[in-house]
């Protein structure tokens, strides 16, 4: 029983709810089908040739394991801990998002579903839905908020060039959270051959506990990784947070190594002072929406307010709703860094370690860069590093007021 | 007898009609629905995420919140049309977030002194009924829950357990004002749930004119009018009163006829 109660790895329960947070809030035409996908993601949980055939694809397709590699340059530069990061980014695709859509697309094809759809807000998630799509020959429509599509239009050709088919979307404000709602819309009003592939560990239950598992590989690859490479766990795990699925993925197998201190990484914007930022955690309340109650950035009223954030994937007014869990019981700690100081990391990882990061892991760098400074030399930070920057190298352009 | 039971124990179908609050000048519109025959009113609360809702009610929810619409204009807007109409039920409809904000309890009592008969909470199905149902039924306000294609024999016993006031049959898989669906489909499910439940069976979803009106009402013990309405709104504005009165009359007048029980 001690050990039970005593471990962070057991949530959420059999309702979907982590602590308070979680659960199926969702329209009564989709509850069948969460309870359905919950039924179907336990018996492929426990089909072995499930788990051989996601671990085969990660191998061979997206090219894991990923590599763990030990930033000695960017460790001098900073004159403190030493840091280590979790290539994530050489992954096919170039980010996290690919290890989730192809559990889910094969959970997909187990169910017999015929049709996928999605979300996306930079396009990453979009790539790797219509990635797997293309690899598994199943018709693919990704949700993008209009905005998006044209802030995004590599990220739109690469999706097209896989043969999905792209709906701009101008309901709400054309964002991120619009582009959710119009995929359950879809859903709901496609509920016999379609399969969901939610990008974060958000949503109804099962989903955040789903991708969560997905994601996992992460930490698990990364632990056993630093145990054979330096006989000993890190002091520190660091990951951004958007919706928070590279940060569940590096931290769930780590959450019962209580000296491992686990820092989640939010984007503040301009500042947290204002309204201009994406800290769901530190600047929101908790509140439902997109099926599941975790913190959310809103007004008195809980009409849900817009995120900012210099990186597209971190804009999301919501958070995952294990991450409000894991803040309200204390195992993680959250901190949140700004525009300037992501920008900052961006290129100082760029010039030490010929490693361009994307926006989003520039913010889990900038937060480094604060810690290990203030830690001593031999102590150890993991961080990871989710996705590459070839995506936003036009926004930091601009940013750098450089002409391209 | 409650307000609600009272509309659905008349000599004929009941005619459900919804507008968005905030949408427009609201209580002329409500008092337009009123005055064409509308026996039962629900009033949306706007929310800037109804993911629901088709583009008729997503236009009508940003027209509101484009407004400055807030929870207090909304309970406000109730608490005068019960002082206009002591005796027509009114119920709330929307999304959980608006509705929990401040606390289930500051909800439901807010809502019951507003003179609230019913509330339709869109993303609250009975696995989170905690959340809100449990306050509501503590402040005498009817929790009135969805069944929809998707809700199977083995799910309906949990869809009606700690409903009451109506049950909302949404008659498509799908959003608000889209598709409409066969009537024979509506048929056989109205008659499936009427078998484990007395309570009274609204359909909507769908249903936009007074044919389509008066062949559900021949099946049903009411029928659910939305985005029809709320286009009306947001093409006619100030004069959508009007409109609205047009409408609802034609309507009213359809369901009013059906023969009740022909199901």
């Amino acid at each position: 029983m001690a050990s039970t109660a005593n471990t962070f790895r057991n949530q959420p329960d059999e309702r979907g709810h982590f602590g308070d947070y979680g659960g199926r809030y969702v329209a009564e035409t989709l509850m069948p089908l969460v309870l359905d996908l919950e039924r179907e993601y336990r018996k492929a949980q426990a089909d072995p040739e499930f788990q051989r055939e996601f671990d085969d694809l990660l191998e061979h397709y997206v090219g894991r394991p990923s590599p763990l590699y030990h930033a000695e340059r960017l460790t001098e530069a900073l004159g403190g801990a030493q840091v280590w990061f979790k290539r994530d980014e050489l992954n096919h695709t170039g980010a996290h998002k690919i290890n989730n859509c192809i559990g889910q697309i094969l959970l997909a094809i187990r169910m017999g579903k015929t049709r996928i759809i999605a979300e996306t807000g930079a396009g990453q998630h979009g790539v790797a839905t219509a990635t797997v799509c293309a690899r598994f020959g199943l018709p693919c429509v990704i949700y993008m908020g209009a905005e998006d599509v044209r802030r995004q239009s590599p990220n739109v050709f690469r999706m097209k060039l896989l043969g999905a088919e792209i709906v701009p979307v101008t309901s709400g404000r054309g964002t991120l959270k619009d582009a959710m709602n119009e995929g359950l819309r879809d859903w709901v009003a496609n509920v016999e051959d379609t399969f969901y592939i939610i990008g974060t560990a958000a949503g109804p239950h099962p989903y955040p506990e789903m991708v969560r598992d997905f994601q996992s590989i992460i930490g698990k690859e990364a632990r056993a990784q630093m145990l054979d490479r330096i006989g000993r766990l890190p002091d520190l795990a660091v990951a951004c947070i958007g919706g928070g699925s590279n940060a569940l993925g590096l931290f769930h197998p780590f959450l019962d190594d209580r000296e491992v201190k686990l820092l989640g990484v939010e984007a503040a914007g301009h500042g947290l002072d204002g309204d201009e930022h994406a800290a769901s955690l530190l600047g929101g309340f908790p509140g439902v929406l997109h099926g599941n109650k975790t913190y959310l950035l809103q007004d008195e009223d809980g009409q849900i307010t817009e995120g900012h954030s210099i990186s597209a994937g971190l804009d999301y007014p919501g958070i995952g709703p294990e991450h409000a869990w894991l803040k309200d019981t204390g195992r993680v700690e959250y901190t949140a860094v700004t525009d300037e100081e992501a920008l900052e990391a961006f290129q100082l990882l760029c010039r030490t370690e010929g490693i361009i990061p994307a926006l989003e892991p520039s913010h889990a760098i900038a937060a480094v860069a604060k810690r290990a400074k203030e830690m001593p030399k031999d102590s150890v930070i993991l961080a990871n590093l989710c996705g590459r920057g070839d995506k936003d190298i036009f926004t930091v352009a601009e940013r750098l007021g450089v002409e391209m | 007898m409650t307000r609600l039971s009272n509309a659905f124990s008349k000599s004929h179908p009941a005619l459900v009609c919804f507008v968005t609050a905030g949408d427009g000048d609201t209580a002329a519109n409500l008092d337009a629905l009123v005055e064409g025959g509308a026996d039962v009113i629900e009033l949306g609360m706007p929310f800037t995420d109804p993911m629901a809702d088709g583009p008729a009610i997503q236009a009508a929810n940003i027209r509101s919140l484009n407004a400055g619409t807030t929870t207090a204009d909304v309970l406000r807007i109730a608490r005068k049309f019960r002082d206009r109409h002591p005796d027509v039920p009114l119920v709330l409809m929307g999304y959980a977030n608006p509705m929990i904000r401040r606390g289930p309890d500051w909800f439901a009592n807010a809502a019951k002194e507003a003179g609230v008969d019913g509330v339709i909470c869109v993303d609250i199905p009975p696995e989170e009924d905690d959340a809100l149902g449990p306050q509501l039924r503590d402040a005498g306000i009817a929790p009135i829950r969805l069944a929809t294609p998707t809700t199977d024999a083995k799910r309906l016993p949990q869809v009606l357990e700690g409903s009451s006031g109506f049950l909302y049959y949404v008659a498509v898989a799908g959003i608000t004002g889209m598709q409409q669906a066969a009537i024979e489909s509506i048929e056989a499910n109205v008659s499936r749930i009427k078998q484990s439940t007395d309570i009274p069976v609204a359909v909507g979803f769908g249903v936009r004119t007074p044919e389509q009106a008066a062949e559900i009402a021949e099946v049903a013990d009411g029928v659910v009018v939305g985005s029809a309405l709320v286009e009306l709104v947001g093409e006619h504005g100030a004069d959508a009163p009007a409109k609205l009165r047009e409408l609802t009359a034609g309507l009213a007048k359809a369901v009013h006829s059906a023969a009740k029980g022909a199901a």
